[in-house]
């Protein structure tokens, strides 16, 4: 990752659902407004047709696979999904089958003891960091912050192997500990960057103002930029909780155990051993991805803002 | 002296069970009690430091700065520049072993047959998936623009990001999914198809297919799979640098008569010129790194691995750890030049705002 793929005001205007708000210029003449109103209700029927020919293309797969995990499992053996139209038979079984003989419940919960503290954790320190990289004049400040800008381009994996030795050598093998830990730190150099600009793009009279009134670094930080910053740090929050529930490799490496593993381990792991398991396998994976959905539906604005912002990390 | 060696084993009778716990919690509740205390644990600490400088004046500002930059700087340094510089040093070595063989390993990974598909694979997606994505999210923007279901459309094409790799990669399988078409007596074929596209070639005639098994174009469909994932994300981007496109460069397009494509070709694609490029490199690196999509889907078999993929094959598998870090460098020198690029696009693209 290296930074917001787009300046912030296209990422601003990017959000799906949000209604378009056309810049209105100052030099807007009735001609353009009327242009513009009129490309507006020239939507064209053809346009629509595609849109909703794609949506739907693009919406079949997980559909096809959500109607399979309500399927029994007999008939997900003997036919395609689609026969639910003429043969309509559904079932919780296979949800049933995955939460108990599967143990999605138990990695479901290893998902969700993982996720928090690996958001919690990093956003905190990135947003001290930010801060004195923002507002606390220090030598050799601005050296640093390129730095971590850079360390934003090592890919985890050129870090794993030395430090699952460490953790080796430490004892913490296995637990949640390294789990935490190492996306706290591949979190960082991102956080860092994003809250940098956020906090960046707060008025310095503000901060004076405090600093004034005879506020220390800590109380200025607590009491007047995080306030301004909540959006900011929700964005974020969400982006990176999406990045660590849904994340392959960083369990796979660190906590492959039965005690440790999140839905993601387990789901590739029964993909990898019993491919053909697809009554569990269906079950299993919409288990996994309803946190995520959950979230994106109704949280879709800072998602998106989110999302745009962190797409190269990893 | 007794004494103490009493006072050291009463704390290690008390710390083996708490010890226990911190690393070998094993039912729900007590995993949850201690993520909550990692979180405390962390809250404490954290606080105070804080308030240990929050006494303006009195306190030197080195030690304040040093409590806000410190942990993240010392947790990089040692998660990240540590690790880094450690696996260059690695990857010179054989095995696990440390007989030193010089660049023996990037030779090995770019002579040798097998490392060779991976890097053949590795450049198929890194060029395949941010064209097409692009070229499908940018399609989508310019008609999504005009069209009333803008919302709806937008969401369902910007879900597959949403949910993961591992998710989406199963999703597929089983879209990909094949039965062997046993044949009756008359040739027909006695088994169903479950998996949708199978079924679509069955009905207008053709034979079924191995979409996942058959080499080299199996890589193709596991790249369909990142594709679905990234248009929505390049949508997205698309959507909004058109939106911003200035009215008068449109009016005055029109006004030299431009229309339709054309209008797009010389109108809309110039003005979105940097959001494309940030589109095109920002997948490019992801690409790079996609491992949980050949992973869940292939584990890398039939001749679809990737770098990343073979990288966690050889580092944690077939225990070559000098081979795992010189794929993870390659893996670095390769994502480099793409963000040089991105990054003085993006400046470019800044300067003219």
């Amino acid at each position: 990752m290296t930074t917001t793929p787009t300046p912030p005001q296209s990422v601003a205007a990017a959000q799906p659902g949000e209604v378009p708000v056309p810049t209105v210029g100052k030099g807007e003449g009735p001609m353009a407004r009327r242009a513009r109103m009129a490309k507006k209700r020239l939507s064209s029927p053809w346009a629509s047709g595609i849109a909703i020919i794609l949506a739907v293309l693009w919406t079949i797969p997980t559909f096809g696979l959500f109607v399979t995990s309500f399927r029994p499992s007999e008939d997900i053996r003997a036919n395609g999904w689609w026969n639910v139209v003429t043969n309509p038979d559904f079932t919780l079984d296979n949800y049933q089958a995955a939460l108990g003989d599967g143990n999605m419940i138990e990695y479901f919960v290893n998902s969700v003891a993982i996720t928090l503290p690996a958001v919690f954790i990093p956003i905190s320190i990135a947003l001290l960091a930010a801060y004195a990289f923002a507002w606390i004049d220090f030598k050799g400040r601005d050296a640093l912050f390129v730095a971590v800008f850079a360390l934003q381009i090592v890919p985890i994996q050129i870090t794993m192997i030395p430090l699952l030795s460490q953790y080796v050598d430490w004892g913490l093998a296995g637990s949640f500990w390294t789990v935490w830990l190492s996306h706290s730190i591949f979190a960082l150099p991102l956080a860092i960057f994003l809250l940098h600009n956020f906090m960046k793009d707060i008025p310095p009279s503000l901060v004076e103002a405090a600093r004034v009134d005879g506020a220390g670094h800590v109380k200025i930080f607590f009491r007047v930029l995080l306030p301004i910053l909540t959006p900011a740090i929700a964005a974020f929050g969400i982006y990176q909780f999406l990045w660590v529930w849904n994340d392959l490799l960083v369990a796979l490496v660190f906590a492959p155990g039965t005690q440790v593993r999140p839905l993601t381990v387990a789901i590739a792991e029964l993909a990898g051993t019993r491919g053909q398991t697809w009554h569990l396998l269906s079950a299993g994976a919409f288990i996994m991805m309803i946190v995520p959905v959950i979230v994106f539906l109704s949280l879709q604005r800072y998602f998106v803002r989110g999302m745009l912002a962190g797409s190269v990390k990893g | 002296m007794e004494f103490i060696e009493n006072i050291g084993a009463w704390i290690g009778y008390l710390w083996d069970p708490v010890r226990e716990f911190l690393l070998e919690a094993d039912n729900p509740a007590q995993k949850l009690v201690l993520m909550v205390i990692a979180i405390v644990l962390f809250v404490v600490v954290m606080g105070g430091i804080l308030l240990a400088v929050d006494k303006p004046k009195k306190v030197p500002r080195w030690v304040v700065t040093s409590a806000f930059a410190g942990p993240a700087l010392l947790a990089m340094a040692f998660g990240l520049v540590y690790p880094a510089i450690r696996t260059i040093y690695t990857s010179f070595f054989l095995r696990n072993s440390d007989e030193y063989i010089g660049l023996d390993n990037y030779v090995t990974a770019f002579t040798q047959n097998e490392f060779q598909i991976v890097l053949r694979n590795t450049a198929i997606w890194v060029i395949l998936v941010p064209i097409l994505s692009t070229f499908i999210g940018l399609v989508y923007a310019v008609v999504v623009d005009r069209s009333r279901f803008e919302k709806i459309a937008k969401a369902l094409i910007f879900l597959p990001m949403a949910i993961s790799m591992v998710g989406a990669g199963i999703i597929w399988r089983f879209m990909y999914e094949f039965r062997d078409p046993l044949r009756d007596a008359n040739g027909n074929p006695t088994t169903e198809q479950t998996g949708l596209i199978n079924q679509v070639l069955v009905a207008v005639g053709l034979d079924p297919k191995q979409f996942l098994l058959d080499a080299p174009e199996n890589t193709l469909f596991l790249i369909i799979v990142l594709v679905w994932i990234q248009a929505g994300f390049a949508m997205t981007i698309l959507a909004a640098a058109i939106r911003a496109i200035p009215d008068d460069i449109i009016e005055a397009g029109k006004l030299d008569g431009l229309q339709g494509v054309s209008m797009f070709r010389y109108i809309t694609v110039p003005s979105i010129r940097p959001a494309l490029v940030v589109v095109l490199t920002t997948i490019a690196m992801g690409t790079l790194k996609v491992f949980d999509i050949v992973r869940t889907m292939t584990s890398g078999n039939f001749e679809t691995s990737v770098v990343a993929n073979e990288f966690y094959v050889q580092s944690f598998r077939a225990q070559n750890a000098g081979m795992g870090a010189a794929l993870a460098v390659i893996l670095f020198v390769l994502v480099i030049p793409i963000v040089i690029y991105n990054v003085r696009q993006m400046r470019i693209s800044e300067a003219i705002r």
